[in-house]
């Protein structure tokens, strides 16, 4: 074995003293550069299981949504539609965009694209998102006379986390059909209670809005006594407004209001 | 900003509210001059690390960080805990060495809580909740300062509460530990009166 | 496995708890405790990541300079970590979910770190294996029973299977709400050290101002 062979150099190195520089150095460096390589290797190769994860967990809340509403399943047997039809809507203006393919537009990645999306005042973000995209994808089922079911994609900031939901209107664009959220990090046992079917069922036949349009959708503290309020969590208050302002902020103005509003003038 | 920083204080307190740093918390709590010192090294430490880290992740980790180089899409954000960490222990490492310098008696009389607060939860713990909160880098200023103060009030007072037990006639198997965390566990249920306070 | 070694096993589960006598990994103890699918996915998560980072500390140890050997400890228990919660998503997606920020906090548990000082860096690799093994259990053992009360009284239900039938649901069941509340854990885990003490006196701390009796005062 030569003197400046590979291993040679190896156990040379190791015979150092632990605190002279080049030991100390090297330890640092070698340790780092496991560690790192270890990490990116693991998220790397995992990331498509974690996307599909992500992406199935959103589909079964969709298809879990839609089976739950009563009539619908009829009204898809009539039509013979057999899933919802995917559009995506310029928020601005309210209009659908042919333009931009309903398949493959990926909702997520806008919601943090700078270029895809227009930042939000503090006064205006009830949310709390920061920027709001430019273009949402909306999930439509026409039945044979008239609008059946709206599906809208909502988030918000909750207590300590992202809640990501799906919002159903009924036909006439103003009671609730349901909430499904599929997405959240609140606190174990108490924010996580907004998942509970129980209180999610809660939402069905809320009315989303008062006569004059306006949005007045809330979840009250303890129980509900009128159409657009719903029952309250003890314990996940801030969740539940978390709840709350994300989807009043999507009714409204900034989110689907537009949308909606078009979509009744075309309808009625 | 205020509201941040009386919600980290009271309504979000990282010791009482949270449970961040408990275990430092009961460990160093017997005495209320070794939790006054500990809680000022803390506040120290927040107030630089949080605003430090959202650097570190506004500017090297998130996905654009790196378009300045030509790779827009390259997304780090999966090392944000070792790069959090790496700061935390680098920022007190550096406070230890001008403490020593500058303030010797100061450094003295700490002594060995400084090394300790780099495995504090609470410092990372505010970090993380900087990011999963969006803060910019003002309001992380605030959330350091705030969440630290919090922190330290929580010790502080415990240390007190603990300081007059040592006299009480508690059971033998309560005595301590025990009570400590019975204690802990009153004094959240106190603060969680703070939860519906809004400002007006 | 010699005596002297299963020793290093047994010992944590309940004569040196690093929960309920050593003081450590409490924050975590408290809010994942509100579930037991939670508290059990936590307790592995962190039974791995301790085993393998006091191996992994000890094999290195010789080599270790003291200037940087916290950073390094750190560096090795945070990437373990972020390993562990990249499979976590990967595989058991609904549970990482619940589990949020809390798996990211192992970082800090003292438990790992502590173990790693004390133990790890003076012990060689079996025995710093089983030790981290023996903490990971003492640990867990303490998380399943105080997430067993919790979930228990507060919601009717063990490992998401009604036990207790709900009122809200035509039982005869009133939840402890208090038990959802992380103070709750606090009390649990109080009472607890308190049975353990009370079965194992050797951990009673000492009364620096026993109450002297009046038999005594008066006598002088």
């Amino acid at each position: 074995m030569s003197r400046n062979s590979p291993l040679a150099l190896w156990r040379r190195f190791l015979a150092l003293p632990n605190d002279s520089r080049t030991k100390t150095l090297g330890v640092a460096f070698l340790v780092s550069l496991v560690a790192a390589i270890a990490v990116s290797t693991t998220s790397v190769a995992l990331k498509p299981r974690q996307e599909a994860h992500i992406q199935a967990a959103r589909e079964a809340n969709l298809a879990a949504m839609v089976a739950t509403l009563p009539g619908l399943a009829e009204v898809m047997r009539e039509t013979g539609a057999e899933s919802l039809e995917t559009v995506v809507v310029a928020l601005e203006t309210g209009q659908i965009d042919p333009t931009i393919d309903a398949a493959t537009y990926d909702f997520l990645s806008a919601q943090s694209d700078p270029t895809l999306t227009q930042p939000l005042a503090a006064s205006e973000d009830t949310a709390k998102i920061g920027q709001r995209p430019n273009f949402a994808p909306v999930y439509i089922l026409r039945g044979t006379q008239r609008l059946a079911l709206v599906v809208l994609p909502v988030y918000g900031t909750g207590y300590q986390s992202t809640i990501r939901a799906y919002l159903a209107l009924h036909g006439d664009l103003a009671t609730i059909a349901a909430l499904s959220i599929y997405e959240q990090g609140e606190t174990p046992g108490l924010g996580t209670r907004i998942t509970d079917p129980a209180w999610q069922a809660l939402w069905s036949g809320k009315r989303a809005s008062d006569n004059a349009g306006e949005v007045t959708i809330v979840v009250v503290r303890g129980a509900a006594t009128t159409a657009n309020e719903v029952d309250g969590i003890t314990g996940a208050t801030r969740s539940t407004t978390g709840v709350t302002n994300l989807v009043q902020f999507w009714l409204g103005d900034l989110g689907y209001g537009p949308f909606l509003a078009w979509l009744k003038a075309e309808e009625f | 900003m205020i509201e941040i920083l009386l919600k980290s204080v009271f309504q979000e307190n990282l010791a009482l509210t949270f449970f961040l740093g408990i275990c430092t918390f009961l460990a160093v709590s017997k005495r209320v001059e070794t939790a006054v010192g500990l809680g000022v090294a803390m506040i120290v430490v927040q107030s630089l690390t949080v605003p430090i880290n959202y650097l570190i992740f506004q500017g090297l980790l998130v996905e654009g960080a790196w378009a300045w180089v030509g790779l827009p899409e390259v997304d780090l954000t999966y090392l944000k805990l070792i790069s959090f960490i790496g700061v935390i222990a680098a920022t007190v490492q550096i406070m230890e060495m001008t403490l020593e310098r500058y303030a010797p008696t100061l450094h003295q009389s700490l002594g060995v809580f400084l090394p300790l607060i780099t495995v504090n939860c609470a410092i990372l713990g505010g970090s993380l909740f900087m990011v999963e909160r969006r803060y910019d880098l003002p309001e992380s200023v605030v959330y350091g300062v705030g969440s630290g103060v919090g922190w330290a009030l929580a010790i502080v007072a415990f240390a007190a509460i603990r300081e007059r037990l040592r006299y009480a006639d508690a059971p033998e198997g309560l005595r301590g530990l025990g009570l400590a965390f019975i204690v802990t566990g009153l004094m959240s249920m106190g603060f969680s009166a703070f939860v519906g306070v809004t400002l007006p | 496995m010699r005596k002297s070694q299963l020793h290093h096993l047994t010992a944590p589960l309940i004569d040196n708890n690093p929960v309920t006598l050593q003081m450590l990994g409490i924050c975590s103890a408290l809010a994942v405790t509100t579930a037991l699918d939670t508290a059990l996915i936590m307790s592995l998560a962190l039974l791995t990541v301790l085993a393998t980072a006091s191996t992994l500390i000890s094999l290195i140890k010789a080599h270790l300079p003291s200037s940087i050997r916290l950073v390094v400890q750190i560096t090795i228990i945070a990437s373990l970590v972020i390993v562990t919660d990249q499979v976590l998503r990967a595989y058991a997606f609904e549970i990482s979910q619940r589990l949020s920020v809390f798996v990211g906090l192992i970082v800090t548990n003292c438990i790992v770190l502590g173990r790693a000082e004390a133990f790890a860096m003076h012990n060689p690799v079996w025995p710093s294996f089983l030790d981290g093994v023996g903490n990971g259990l003492g640990y867990g053992l303490i998380l399943m029973i105080v997430a067993t009360i919790r979930e228990l009284f507060g919601s009717g239900a063990l490992f998401g299977v009604t036990v207790l039938p709900l009122a809200t649901e035509g039982g005869w069941f009133e939840p402890l709400g208090f038990m959802l509340l992380a103070p709750s854990a606090f009390f649990i885990i109080g009472l607890l050290i308190w049975g353990i003490r009370t079965r194992r006196p050797a951990q009673i701390e000492a009364n620096k101002f026993p109450i002297i009796s009046q038999a005594v005062v008066e006598k002088t």
